[in-house]
């Protein structure tokens, strides 16, 4: 036995559950189970070889993750068969099991802390995030969980804590940037005396993840930044909006809220003060528009997830007509550490006008996927090349999304520009909620705007003609072009039509649903301008490449001729055949009728 | 006509969420995870007793995507075309199961309701693209060969049982 006490931590993040890890879980709690002195308790103070369920690392594609404490060891892409060598080794003996080790660029790294995908990130609201048990409160105390609401409560009026947080400039984290403290500020001044706290964890943009990480890795940190905002605002119930795709996001919510209330930190009452806050937890209902504050509310009152104009804000008319404190699951998160901290501190952190770190799902062509956190501020380049590790395959480096379905794309000139609101917006693009979608040279761009103009035009509610109508048009030109059938008008139209929707769609959703479209057709006009003379230079539209058959593989029995609907295959039996390009349609009947696969897309 | 098993279950349902009109998406959320799918008498019985016009009921419950008044099949496949598996090559691996059990966009569910095909627009497990979810189990890094072998599996199990 190494003499210390071990700690097993196992990812058990949705990804790394994807990849096994309850099975691994299952096989060190069987291999500590014969070891004497072993109790698995929580508790900081008892010594134990402890098997917990962390929440998620982040470092997503070389999971399952195991991590062993005290020696921080990371173990990359584990697998059951690896148990019993890791418990022999590491927990018996001490020693790291090397082939288990990260390792770039000819280097193996030991400690999770300086593998440079962690190394070179700030984690400050995902620091527990994988490091404790999420399943556990007590764990959460055992890290100085809970003083923050603590401290509120008994050294503070809640006045004095909306003025932390609005000395702090803590900005919203959900894409808007709107200050939170003034936010908190308007709802406290309000004469209506029931307010309400709720949390958006709808999280919709496809591509980002880390509200379900937070949710599932700390689920009580995000919880005390809601109470400390109830405190703060004057409310008693709150309501936690999780999209119906985050299942185990729901249940680790509600176990938390559930080991909260027995502990006398929710309900009435809490710590034997005045202060009594209810928490609930609604499920979304598979609609990226109730992303949107005002669809939110109309959500959980029970309605259809439709916008209403604003003003009324939802700060003096929200939920149930009530004024109402909306805030996003990582903007809530921050909260604790603002108030233990105090304002300055965060101020530190990051550019003045944009305090406090971000963050980011990395996802896409780049070779460390996952969840990072860095400071505002924080270049691009920086972003995507050291932490993301570059693209992968050595390929290209063409464009970055950022923001969503609604953000702009940015390109290697802009690799220096510095990651925070104000910075991006002057760029035309935004950080959105946080995700980041790298994309490499045989990506085609035209293919990518029409990928999210499809989705934001299934995902409109039908409520305002500028969206409803506008982005089904800008769609069909979009349609049109990704197949060869676009014309130099179509790009005219598409900017007039991006424009007007922009400027007059009744919500966010609309007014930034043209946004990729806008930012592709004036970064990558020429891309556009090819697809217009029928040729995709990405190589990835299917209708614009050529079918062709490889001679050496051709055998000439012509069933691929027999097969296709335009008689465009000419040959003699035996012989190699040839695709007329001219007349082919592109349907794909020779490739699915070829017993030699000798027919391929160029 | 639906069995009283149904009613009485929902019922139930009810008597968890109470019946102001805020209720009636959880309500609807718990029929559905019951049965699988929304028994459109469910919806009227429950509009009914939530004291709301079955227009409005049946309003909500043709916003949200999630709900459906047609039975699933057993295994429900969800293929994630969000942006970081649509570049991972997500719609390959769709394009394979509908074809190998004989489906599209319109026909989801296979005649032996074994099987449901339908695409969702992010799971949020994006560092693994591309995904796939059967009945809420995820799997990870797919591809049209590994769908296949899925589908063969489940078939297996749907065999035994």
């Amino acid at each position: 036995m190494a003499g210390d006490d071990c700690r097993i931590l196992i990812c058990a993040g949705t990804g790394c559950l994807a990849g096994g890890s309850r099975e691994i879980c299952h096989k060190f709690e069987e291999l500590s189970q014969n070891i004497d002195n072993v109790s698995v308790e929580f508790g900081r103070e008892i010594a134990h070889v402890g098997v917990k369920k962390s929440g998620c690392h982040g470092f997503c594609e070389m999971g399952p993750l195991v991590r062993i404490e005290p020696m921080n060891y990371l173990y990359i892409k584990v697998k059951p068969e690896d148990c019993e060598e890791i418990f022999n080794e590491t927990i018996l003996k001490g020693k790291p099991v090397e082939r288990l080790l990260y390792e770039i660029d000819g280097v193996k790294y030991e400690s999770q802390e300086e593998i440079p995908f962690y190394a070179k990130q700030t984690r400050l609201v995902l620091k527990n995030c994988g490091h404790i048990d999420a399943e556990s409160i007590d764990e959460y105390l055992a890290v100085g969980g809970y003083s923050a609401i603590e401290k509120a409560l008994f050294e503070m009026k809640p006045e004095e804590v909306v003025a932390v947080v609005e000395e702090s400039n803590l900005r919203g984290r959900g894409g808007g940037g709107f200050q939170t403290g003034y936010k908190w500020r308007q709802v406290a001044k309000q004469p209506e005396i029931t307010r309400y706290v709720v949390c958006n964890g709808d999280e919709g943009d496809p591509g980002a993840f880390m509200d379900r990480s937070i949710m599932e890795g700390d689920p009580h940190k995000m919880i005390e930044g809601m109470m400390v905002a109830a405190y703060a605002a004057g409310a008693q119930e709150g309501y936690v909006y999780v999209r119906a795709e985050y299942p185990l996001a729901v249940s680790r919510l509600e176990q938390a809220i559930a080991q909260a209330e027995s502990y006398n930190l929710l309900g009435d009452n809490i710590l034997g003060t005045d202060f009594s806050f209810r928490l609930h937890i609604n499920r979304g209902g598979g609609a990226f528009v109730c992303g949107e504050g005002s669809a939110l509310t109309a959500s959980i009152e029970g309605e259809r997830g439709m916008p209403r104009t604003k003003p009324p804000r939802t700060v003096e008319q929200g939920l149930f007509g009530k004024p109402t404190v909306l805030n996003n699951v990582e903007t809530y998160a921050n909260v604790p550490m603002i108030v233990e901290n105090g304002a300055d501190w965060f101020l530190q952190i990051g550019p003045k006008n944009s305090p406090g770190t971000k963050a980011f799902a990395l996802t896409g062509s780049v070779n460390n996927t996952g969840l990072i956190e860095v400071p505002m501020g924080t270049t691009l380049g920086e972003v995507i090349f050291t932490i993301g590790g570059g693209v992968k395959n050595d390929a290209g480096f063409k464009a970055v999304q950022i923001g969503g379905p609604s953000g702009g794309c940015l390109i290697d000139s802009d690799l220096s520009l510095p990651l925070d609101f104000d910075s991006l917006k002057k760029k035309g693009a935004m950080i959105g909620s946080g995700g980041l979608v790298v994309m490499d040279e045989h990506t085609c761009m035209v293919e990518v705007a029409r990928f999210f103009m499809n989705f934001t035009q299934n995902e409109s509610c039908g409520k305002c003609v500028p969206c409803r109508e506008g982005t089904m048009r800008m769609l069909e030109i979009l349609e049109r072009i990704v197949i060869g059938e676009g014309s130099e008008v179509d790009l005219d139209i598409l900017e007039e039509l991006g424009e007007a929707i922009t400027d007059t769609a009744l919500c966010g959703l609309g007014k930034s649903a043209a946004l990729p479209v806008l930012s592709t057709l004036r970064t990558f006009r020429d891309e556009y301008e090819a697809h217009l003379e029928k040729k995709c230079p990405a190589g990835s539209c299917e209708k614009l490449r050529s079918y062709i058959i490889k001679a050496e593989a051709c055998k000439g029995c012509s069933k691929c001729a027999r097969n296709c609907p335009v008689g465009a295959i000419e040959g003699v039996i035996k012989s190699p055949y040839t695709i007329n390009q001219e007349s082919c349609i592109k349907c794909g009947a020779c490739i699915d009728s070829c017993p030699f696969k000798a027919i391929y897309i160029a | 006509m639906l069995d009283q098993s149904y009613y009485d279950k929902t019922d139930q349902i009810v008597g968890v969420f109470g019946t102001h009109q805020s209720a009636l998406i959880p309500i609807i959320q718990g029929i559905q995870n019951e049965y699988r799918y929304l028994p459109p008498e469910l919806l009227t019985y429950v509009a009914g007793k939530l004291g709301i016009t079955e227009a409005k009921a049946y309003g909500v419950a043709t916003f949200y995507e999630n709900f459906s008044f047609d039975p699933k099949g057993k295994y429900i496949i969800k293929v994630c075309d969000g942006t970081a598996c649509h570049v991972r090559k997500s719609i390959p691996i769709l394009d394979y199961l509908q074809k190998e059990l004989k489906l599209s966009k319109e026909k989801c569910t296979t005649d032996d309701m074994v099987f449901t095909v339908e695409t969702v627009s992010c799971l949020g497990a994006c560092g693994l693209a591309p995904v796939l979810t059967v009945n809420d189990k995820v799997y990870p890094a797919m591809t049209p060969e590994k769908a296949g072998k899925l589908i063969e599996e489940l078939r297996g199990e749907e065999q035994c049982d």
